[in-house]
């Protein structure tokens, strides 16, 4: 199929292709839209590394003081300049712990509630409770928990826990002591009751992108509920479930005002028991950091804080890197 | 205001020679876009081989041939849609009014507003019915009130629309049917008064009433506007468009008079293809 | 036992383990928000909203607080939001394979989950220690910084939603590249990205931690920005820890607040999107 010799378009005496005056404002206020997008994600960009410098400034006279000692180091004395960061850091894994242990399995009966067996009408009315669940401000567990919670934990719970776990060997430890119902354990039940929704509503939309083909198949071949929830729908979103479990701890590590309402806020450890009063990285912040004093007290909060952050970090990497691999498994199943 | 007025540049020169194998066209021909040696690239495929032709001026020209045979990418590629996208480019020449298209210094806003497109699915935007059709119009010309609104109801009524949709203006887009939101897309389309209209399978997610009616508009265009047509509809191909080209593996195996075509094509290929032995 | 009978017992022990597990998330749902109505309603009235917080023993509200909360989310919610979706804006329209928009994508996402209490650190840094003590403007700074991300993030995956086929619509009829995201895109997600700023609203109304050691609180009517300023999750805080009766009962009546509000606003926002996929 040969071309013309002769390009078709010169034959016409048509308008070329000349930029309009309105054409060519166009493209100029095109050009400035795309810059200030780009300029305001670079800002975006800036902030976090911003973060992360003036964290790391803040903390250096502490960090260059204490050295790796800080974080071995359970004395924290304000008045004699001498700070570590193992009561609070304590404080915070054991809390989250204790809320992981209760939150995980909670959770997991919600979604399978939400995904298997509730009635169609009640799936919305309840996906959304548990959800407003998550909406509430810290500070409203804080408070109901120190005001509330606490007392009948205090004289009902406690004393019943010290009776029965606390007669056991080896986590005997743990229950035992004085039942004032503030302290790690309080503090780490309230956390679980927060991040019950999150880590819920995360299960639930795991779930849900099973393909149903492969629930049915094993309905197919006479298993119950419980065999396909176990046998099938929990491995094939195995990744997604550890993602929103990760999610949770994120959330449990990096919470301030639920904690720092019922932990205790003292900085010295007797024993192991869950009953005593603690901190928490983040009470420690909360309760101290207004007043304390300028110099090497500052800067040791700061570096809890910078500690602080760089473990949320890796956790919630881990649960980004979790979740994207269940979506990636997912987009190839499909 | 440089405002393409179609129609009104008419054939000034002789009669550009056409690529057409055999068989004589409706006179007078004159050429609104000539490919020459165009080629195109997904990456590292190449996925249209060395296509020259002419599409002529005021009649209907369509693109057939199996799925993946390049009909839609040609198209797609003649308004320079493929600028989206960083991995796709053409090469070869693109003649619009003595311009190659494909030079980068084509102003691409311009060149749209003068070949506009309808896509396979109806895309109608989220506001009014009324500002769907200014949406385009408002990007290229400064237009008073009142004669906004005489365009618009000018592209409705072209596009067979105004009559269902006079009364509903303010309402959504969305909210029309199916083949009520195609027609507005056409309406869209030629709102900016375009010279060339590319219609790619803009049938295809449409039912057959629907599609009648769009059929029946693209052939009422013609006077007006160049048009482009790519279907996998065969028996559309034959009843709206002068012209037809079929396409396989990104090659332009036939191209001329429809009816030609249809009842006595020159090659092998498109005997099988047309007769459904083949596709 | 036999086998068949075992795998129901099983069944049956684990369903009702999980409707357990169901009763138990939502009694705590409803026990909360028993107790802040219970607690809480007897305290509303018009002098919580007129007075200015009281020392211990006095009489008084939360006027004060109140407003001054109300202004600090409301201007952390007029700074962020347009640079929340100009940042989303150019992740889903123009960075989406380059590489600022990788790293802001990533960095966003590391920003969207640091604790509030780190953002609270990162201000009392950069403004607090360096510009003369706590002020209204940094409690403003560290709200929007976390309103920021959630914007950035909604805004991005609404966009992400809009089909390309609209995008090329638009571009066919020769639309600049600021009008197809203006006048297309960004419509068609505007239910999406409005709702995602309620969400993100609702979200740092009831933040306190930042807020500790930014803005701080004021017993007094305040409206200078570069003083200490009065909020109301600090103020709930400073008297639901004091043994005082009357500041606790204070503190009841302004979580009760906190609590409708940022319940109202998820629902709003819920609806919102609701209607707008009809």
């Amino acid at each position: 199929m040969a071309a013309g010799e002769k390009p078709a378009g010169e034959a016409l005496a048509g308008r070329h292709l000349a930029r309009t005056p309105m054409a060519i404002a166009h493209a100029r206020i095109d050009r400035l839209f795309g810059w200030l997008t780009q300029g305001i994600a670079a800002l975006v960009l800036a902030l976090l590394a911003g973060i992360i410098v003036s964290l790391v400034v803040s903390a250096w006279p502490s960090i260059e003081r204490f050295g790796f000692d800080f974080l071995t180091s359970t004395e924290w004395n304000p008045p004699k300049e001498r700070f570590g960061a193992l009561v609070p850091a304590y404080g915070t894994l054991v809390t989250s712990i204790i809320a992981l242990v209760i939150a995980v399995p909670v959770s997991f009966g919600i979604a399978l509630f939400l995904t298997e067996l509730s009635p169609v009408w009640l799936k919305r009315p309840l996906g959304t409770a548990i959800e407003l669940l998550a909406a509430i401000p810290s500070i409203v567990y804080g408070m109901w928990g120190l005001l509330v919670f606490s007392p009948l934990f205090g004289e009902y719970a406690q004393p019943w826990l010290a009776a029965t776990l606390g007669r056991l060997p080896l986590i005997g430890g743990l229950f035992s002591g004085p039942p004032i119902g503030i302290g790690l354990l309080c503090a780490g039940i309230i956390l679980a009751i927060m991040i019950i929704p999150f880590i819920a509503s995360v299960m639930r939309d795991v779930f849900e992108l099973t393909p149903p083909l492969l629930k049915e198949s094993a309905y197919g071949l006479g298993a119950t509920t419980w065999e396909v929830m176990s046998g099938v729908v929990l491995p094939y979103t195995r990744a997604g479930v550890v993602g929103g479990i990760m999610l949770g701890l994120g959330r449990a590590l990096g919470e301030t005002m639920a904690v720092t309402f019922v932990i205790g806020n003292t900085n010295m450890l007797q024993n192991f028991s869950l009953f005593q009063s603690g901190n928490s990285i983040t009470s420690a912040l909360a309760n101290e950091f207004a007043e304390a004093s300028p110099g090497l007290h500052t800067a040791a909060l700061i570096e809890l804080g910078l500690i602080l952050f760089v473990i949320t970090l890796l956790v919630l990497a881990a649960s980004k890197a979790m979740l994207a691999r269940m979506a990636r498994s997912e987009g190839a199943a499909a | 205001m440089n405002l393409p007025t179609n129609g009104a540049r008419s054939v000034s020169g002789g009669l550009p020679r056409h690529t057409l194998a055999q068989g004589s066209a409706p006179a007078p021909l004159s050429v609104a876009l000539g490919l020459r040696d165009f080629n195109f690239y997904y990456g590292k495929f190449h996925a249209i081989k060395n296509v020259s032709m002419d599409i002529f001026r005021n009649h209907v020209t369509a693109f057939i041939g199996p799925s993946g045979c390049g009909k839609s990418t040609l198209l797609r590629a003649l308004n320079r849609m493929y600028d989206l996208y960083p991995d796709q480019r053409a090469e070869g020449q693109l003649l619009f009014h003595g311009d190659n298209l494909l030079d980068r210094s084509v102003d691409l806003l311009d060149l749209r507003a003068r070949i506009g497109m309808v896509f396979q699915k109806p895309t109608p935007f989220p506001m009014s019915i009324y500002d769907n059709i200014a949406f385009g119009v408002r990007m290229h010309e400064n237009l008073s009130r009142a004669e906004m609104d005489e365009r618009v109801e000018w592209a409705l009524s072209k596009a067979a629309l105004w009559g269902e949709v006079k009364g509903i203006l303010g309402r959504n887009g969305a909210t029309l049917s199916g083949g009520q939101q195609q027609r507005l897309c056409i309406a869209r389309g030629i709102a900016v008064k375009p010279e060339v209209l590319l219609l790619d399978e803009p049938t295809s997610a449409l039912d057959p009433i629907s599609t009648a009616r769009i059929e029946e508009l693209v052939t009422e265009l013609k006077s007006e506007f160049t048009i482009a047509i790519v279907t996998h509809n065969m028996q559309q191909a034959a009843r709206v468009s002068d012209y037809t080209a079929y396409m396989y593996l990104g090659e332009l195996v036939e191209y001329g008079v429809t009816s030609q075509i249809f009842l006595k094509p020159a090659k092998k290929e498109t005997e099988d293809y047309i007769t459904g032995r083949f596709g | 036992m036999n086998i068949r009978l075992r795998r129901r017992m099983v069944n049956v022990l684990a369903l009702s383990a999980s409707l357990a597990a169901m009763a138990f998330g939502l009694a705590w749902l409803v026990s909360i928000l028993w107790n802040v109505i219970s607690l809480g309603i007897g305290g509303i009235s018009v002098s919580l909203f007129t007075l200015e917080t009281p020392p211990p023993g006095a009489s008084g509200g939360l006027g004060n607080a109140i407003v001054g909360s109300v202004i600090m989310v409301g201007l952390a919610t007029l700074i962020g939001t347009p640079i929340g979706i100009l940042a989303g804006i150019y992740l889903a329209e123009y960075g989406r394979r380059s590489w600022l928009g990788s790293v802001t994508r990533f960095v966003n996402d590391m920003l969207l989950s640091a604790p509030s209490i780190v953002i609270g650190l990162f201000v009392y840094a950069i403004v607090v220690a360096r510009f003369g003590g706590f002020s209204g403007w940094a409690g403003v700074l560290a709200l929007t910084l976390l309103l920021l991300p959630v914007v950035v993030r909604t805004t991005e995956n609404m966009l992400l939603l809009v089909p390309n086929s609209l995008r090329e619509a638009a571009i066919a009829l020769g639309a600049p590249r600021y009008r197809v995201i203006s006048g297309v895109t960004l419509r068609a997600a505007r239910a999406g990205v409005i709702t995602g700023v309620l969400l993100a609203l609702a979200r740092i109304s009831g933040e306190t931690a930042p807020l500790l050691f930014t803005s701080l609180s004021n017993q007094f009517w305040s409206f200078k920005m570069s003083e200490p300023m009065a909020n109301l999750p600090v103020t709930i805080f400073k008297f639901a820890m004091s043994p005082f009766e009357d500041w606790q009962r204070l503190a009841w009546a302004g979580v009760f607040l906190i609590t409708l509000g940022v319940l109202l606003l998820n629902i709003l926002a819920r609806t919102l999107f609701k209607d707008e996929l009809k």
